[in-house]
């Protein structure tokens, strides 16, 4: 043990670049996958059936499979037709699958988590269905599923680690080429880990925070 | 022909994915009941220790864990295997994980439970055997059961220090044949296949056993 802490702290700086490219992935997935995430809640229930087979499959597969899977699908797979991407642009789309399919779940989970006197109290005003979604179930509903969302969206940022197996720069797979070009791996990954903790653990005291803040009023 | 030849290449990896998800909950359950204990603690300082261990054990993404206990850990010469890391990592994660899950659930027994087994002169011992213990389990299971689903996906993360499980023989397979998508699809619908009966066995249970929670 003796040595570790300067060895960690002076790799920590070092490893900035590779938090950003997590962050960056993050925010990225977030980005697409959360408007995809909005889409599929409604495409499990929807009427029409081509809809409601594309997001069933679209949120069980992603839901179903590891991570890891759908990131190496997307890295190792996606060549066999003829669809060759960067590690950064497979790595990101199979992020986008992972949070659509989550969060499809939880935004499902606000949605009728909206009091049923609100849906009647919009039908008594007579709107129309879009209106209603609009004002009134799609606002609520993503307001009791925020919390939900944000404790989600740590375990994202953590499993961008996972995208160190296709390559792309990130925080995990600067510390391991650090960790053999140097063969401090213990200085290494202890410095990531101290990196990771250090956004994940206000991330979620937020969520608590904000889950104990929007339940103020009941 | 070639689907036969990638259902054999994922089915290799079966033993393994299974093997390291019952040995990390089972890892996990028993670390996770001192853990609680210390959450449940009304002495300050266990109770700010523990609270620091599981959001240290939290706040680090599995696959880190992995790799400081499989590259990072020796004692003397003796470095760990592939699957002891693999267990001993995801079996701490768990135990933190679970420990918040089994919390809850203990929260959730009715007040009017520990009043009347103290009422009653049940000592502690089988306060917690008879009384809180059976109650806490029924409402955790459904939790319980869901992060087992979890680990069984996360047991997938195993393959980066080389435990030959199910995406590391596809990986292998993927390499080299250079028929990536097939065995991956291949691969994903194994695990969902495998989550599918604890689904609905975590279901059935919790419809079955919400009834018999007093509350």
């Amino acid at each position: 043990m003796k040595g570790l802490f300067p060895d960690v702290a002076s790799i920590l700086p070092t490893l900035f670049g590779g938090l950003q490219v997590s962050l960056t992935l993050t925010f990225l997935s977030l980005l697409f996958g959360l408007p995809l995430g909005l889409l599929f809640s409604f495409g499990v229930i929807a009427q029409n059936r081509a809809f409601r087979y594309v997001s069933v499959f679209f949120v069980e597969v992603g839901r179903g499979a590891p991570a890891l899977v759908l990131l190496q699908l997307m890295y190792y797979g996606l060549p066999n037709v003829e669809i060759t991407l960067s590690s950064l642009a497979s790595a990101c789309l199979a992020l986008v699958w992972t949070t659509a399919a989550y969060t499809a779940e939880l935004i499902r989970g606000g949605i009728q988590a909206v009091p049923a006197a609100e849906i009647e109290g919009s039908d008594a005003l007579g709107m129309s269905m879009r209106d209603r979604l609009r004002f009134i179930e799609i606002p609520q509903g993503l307001r009791i599923a925020l919390p939900s969302l944000m404790g989600f969206a740590v375990l994202l940022f953590q499993a961008t680690s996972l995208a160190y197996t296709v390559a792309v720069p990130e925080l995990m797979s600067q510390a391991y080429s650090t960790g053999s070009s140097t063969f401090k791996y213990l200085p290494a990954f202890v410095a990531a880990g101290l990196l990771y903790l250090a956004i994940s653990v206000p991330a979620t005291w937020l969520s608590v925070l904000a889950e104990k803040r929007l339940s103020r009023h009941l | 022909m070639i689907g036969m030849q990638m259902l054999h290449a994922v089915a290799l990896g079966l033993p393994l994915t299974i093997l390291v998800t019952v040995l990390s909950l089972g890892l996990g359950t028993v670390l996770a009941l001192p853990l609680v204990a210390g959450l449940r603690s009304g002495n300050r300082a266990v109770w700010l220790f523990t609270r620091g261990i599981v959001d240290l054990l939290r706040g680090i993404p599995p696959v880190v864990w992995l790799f400081i206990l499989y590259y990072g850990v020796s004692l003397g010469a003796l470095r760990m295997s592939a699957l002891q890391a693999a267990v001993i990592g995801l079996g701490l994660v768990s135990a933190a994980y679970l420990a918040e899950i089994f919390r809850g659930a203990i929260g959730s027994v009715h007040q009017g439970q520990w009043e009347a087994s103290s009422a009653l002169g049940f000592r502690r011992g089988a306060l917690w055997a008879r009384i809180i213990g059976p109650q806490a389990w029924r409402t955790a299971i459904p939790a319980y059961t869901a992060y087992g689903i979890g680990l069984l996906k996360d047991s997938s993360i195993a393959s980066t220090i080389g435990v030959a499980e199910i995406v590391f023989f596809s990986n292998q397979y993927a390499r080299q044949s250079g028929e990536g998508i097939f065995v991956f699809f291949i691969a994903a619908g194994v695990y969902i296949l495998l989550s599918m009966p604890l689904g609905m066995l975590s279901r059935h249970l919790d419809t079955k056993l919400r009834k018999a929670v007093a509350r």
